[in-house]
């Protein structure tokens, strides 16, 4: 621990003397510039996604699992990563058995050291929730938990998020604030803002570098 | 400049390594490209100019008032990570940051890691302290990925292979990886994932660096567009996190500004495709996520900048490198002329405290004041003025006492009584006007070469009239005409 006191030493001998400054924190510059009315809150959203290549689709909430097996049949893939122990996991398994579609649902139901070889190369697509968005910057946030662990939204090459139309705020500060974040946190709190993209190459943007190739955001409109 | 030839064995020294650099047409025209085309998209992501202003004077006063109760943070810090199971390590050197991150490895017999882009393991060239102890170290960054291929240290802090373009790529593709040769970016990116990969899926142990640690809810805040930081801190069974001390921030609403000033001044992106904030390891019931994280906090030199409240400024730092895309100086001679982690406008005035002004003589004057870094600063470092500052501590003698590590690098007896001359010679009338005499009278005597300025000049000759004489005479004649009007 000698490091640690050292350090510590070390800094307060340089402050001593001196106060913390005060806390001028300006909630107003990070959320005034940033205000939407809600129609142009889902536009800005959707202009800042699709500008990064995001497929954006906006549809009636109980719409979505058809337009999900509909996304699948278009770019003919196999199977589709889903979490059981969430409702729109549940809702996804119903429209699976009483449409028989055809691709095969993989449940995300055990510890990732048990399939990590098929997780990883194996699986076409997952979909997952959100628990909002950011009009700001045209974000998702994902909360992942036990039900729907982190790895969903990162390994498959076509990661499909829903997101409520209704849960869409204006900017970070404004769903921090809301969701009251700093109450606690879960292990991985995500902002997610189009798929996984590189620039390293002479700055030529390339999109699918380790994430995802493609994202699908389906904007959920209440009933 | 052209018709040099190009030299292949390293310069040793700043000013040999920036000749080489600015003869080699290639590199400057990679660097210039993707410097305009930075600070066009950075300019464009910034298009209100009052809100850009307030935002800078806010990030820097964020800063600043983490700085202001750093220990205290840290503490924090530490206590709010340790509650939600995160390990904290403290390392003054890089050699006990680097000791620490080998045992960590060593306690899960580890043999394989697998690293997010890190500055701070750069700092601590952990690639080559693993390597030498038999575990492999692969960057997964593209960027880094690149230069770690080509046995590079990167050119940028943002994009570490900046200095190469396509075919460059390519051909290092083609050479190390055994791949058929293609120029296609979309071909070389999809290369180089499929390789990582399997490499984020056997590895023991993730590395990461941190962008801002919050001390309010003990979490780790890491943005990229990748994927890769998230690989990194998820795949593996084990993360460490290493970070400079400088990183912890006071409450989680601090990093909203922040992280906007960050990606807009970097890349001129509103965000970056992901944010990723880490507040613990895999929980008992969880399905995925490392089972251990541990956060190794770096000193090296940050407490001896701390220690002068001028230099204590240069903890600001989000390491966005918008300094370096908008420097005059860095754009022509490229990152690897500084020779040392950090290039750039920030490069000069945090590495004199980590490595010392001995190592980095020509670090401070390598700069022409234009002072373009220090206004796109996102935390308003005055760099300009701290680069002045170093000037001074550079030529301190001994008796000064500098107060930079190594200060009076530069110092020098010769050059020191040089001035004295000079400044007795302009402050006293009568032997001014004797040199002057001499001066206008033995002006043929300079010699014809005058160091580096007759490189690409003529040398200096003195007038044979002063202007004092010819202002005398002018002065005279005027007056003459006024008599006889």
């Amino acid at each position: 621990m000698s490091a640690r006191n050292n350090i510590l030493n070390r800094l307060r001998t340089s402050l001593a003397g001196t106060e913390p400054r005060p806390d001028d924190f300006d909630e107003a510059l990070v959320t005034e510039p940033w205000q939407y009315t809600p129609e142009s809150r889902i536009q800005r959203l959707r202009a800042l996604m699709e500008a990064v290549q995001t497929e954006v689709h906006q549809l009636p909430a109980d719409q979505w699992p058809a337009k999900v097996q509909a996304l699948l049949e278009s770019r003919n893939l196999a199977n589709i990563l889903y979490a059981p122990g969430t409702a729109h996991g549940q809702k996804l398994a119903e429209h699976w058995q009483a449409h028989g579609a055809r691709q095969d649902l993989v449940a995300y139901d055990r510890p990732v050291e048990q399939w990590k070889e098929e997780l990883f190369w194996e699986v076409d697509a997952s979909v997952t929730g959100t628990v909002g968005g950011i009009a700001a910057t045209g974000s998702l946030v994902l909360w992942p938990d036990r039900n729907e662990p982190r790895l969903m939204s990162l390994l498959p090459p076509l990661h499909i998020a829903l997101l409520k139309a209704s849960e869409i705020e204006d900017n970070l500060y404004a769903i921090m604030q809301k969701q009251n974040w700093s109450a606690g946190l879960p292990t991985n709190l995500l902002l997610v803002s189009g798929p996984s993209k590189t620039a390293d190459i002479e700055q030529v943007l390339a999109y699918g570098a380790h994430g995802p190739k493609e994202l699908v955001v389906l904007i959920l409109e209440d009933q | 400049m052209n018709q040099r030839i190009p030299v292949t064995e390293l310069e040793s020294s700043f000013r040999g390594r920036a000749s080489e650099a600015l003869a080699d047409s290639q590199l400057r025209t990679n660097f210039r490209t993707a410097m305009d085309s930075l600070m066009r998209k950075r300019a464009d992501a910034f298009s209100d100019p009052d809100e850009r202003e307030d935002l800078r004077e806010l990030g820097n006063h964020i800063k600043a008032r983490a700085l202001s109760q750093l220990p205290d943070l840290l503490e924090q810090l530490e206590a709010k990570l340790t509650e939600n199971g995160v390990k904290v390590h403290w390392a003054e050197t890089t050699e006990e940051a680097n000791q620490i991150v080998h045992g960590i490895i060593e306690a899960k017999k580890g043999s394989q890691v697998v690293k997010g882009k890190s500055m701070v393991s750069e700092e601590m060239e952990m690639n080559d302290y693993l390597a030498e102890r038999n575990v492999e170290c692969l960057e997964s960054d593209m960027g880094e990925y690149i230069v770690q291929l080509d046995g590079e240290k990167p050119s940028h802090i943002i994009m570490p292979a900046i200095h190469k373009n396509r075919h460059q790529v390519a051909r290092l593709f083609h050479n190390k990886l055994g791949v058929e040769e293609t120029d296609d970016v979309n071909e070389l990116i999809r290369i180089g994932r499929r390789t990582l990969r399997e490499k984020f899926m056997e590895a023991d142990v993730g590395v990461s660096g941190v962008n801002f640690a919050i001390a309010e809810t003990g979490t780790l805040l890491l943005v990229e567009n990748e994927g890769n930081g998230r690989m990194s801190t998820t795949a593996p069974p084990v993360h460490v996190a290493v970070t400079g001390i400088e990183k912890v921030v006071e409450n989680l609403r601090d990093v909203v500004p922040l992280v906007s000033l960050l990606t807009r001044s970097a890349l001129g992106q509103p965000i970056t495709t992901y944010v990723n904030l880490i507040s613990g390891p895999r929980k008992p019931d969880e399905l995925d996520g490392p089972e251990e994280v541990h956060l190794v906090l770096l000193d090296n030199g940050r407490t001896r900048a701390f220690a002068d409240a001028q230099m204590r400024q240069t903890l600001n730092c989000i390491r966005c490198g918008a300094c370096m895309n908008h420097c005059p100086v860095y754009t022509r001679v490229g990152g690897h002329t500084y020779g040392e982690v950090y290039p750039g406008p920030i490069g000069k005035i945090v590495t004199p405290h980590m490595v010392g002004l001995k190592q980095v003589p020509d670090h401070p004057s390598a700069s022409s004041l234009c002072g373009a870094c220090g206004e796109v600063c996102p935390v308003k470092i005055p760099i300009p003025e701290l680069l002045q500052r170093l000037r001074q501590e550079n030529v301190k003698s001994p008796k000064e006492h500098p107060q930079v590590k190594d200060g009076g690098a530069k110092y020098s007896r010769t050059e020191r009584a040089v001035w004295r001359v000079w400044a007795g010679l302009n402050t006293s009338p009568a032997i001014y006007r004797l040199f002057l005499w001499g001066a206008t009278r033995f002006g043929k005597l300079t010699p014809k070469n005058v160091g580096p300025w007759t490189q690409n000049h003529s040398a200096p000759v003195p007038a044979r009239r002063s202007l004092h004489d010819l202002a005398r005479q002018h002065l005279g004649s005027q007056g003459t005409k006024g008599g006889r009007s």
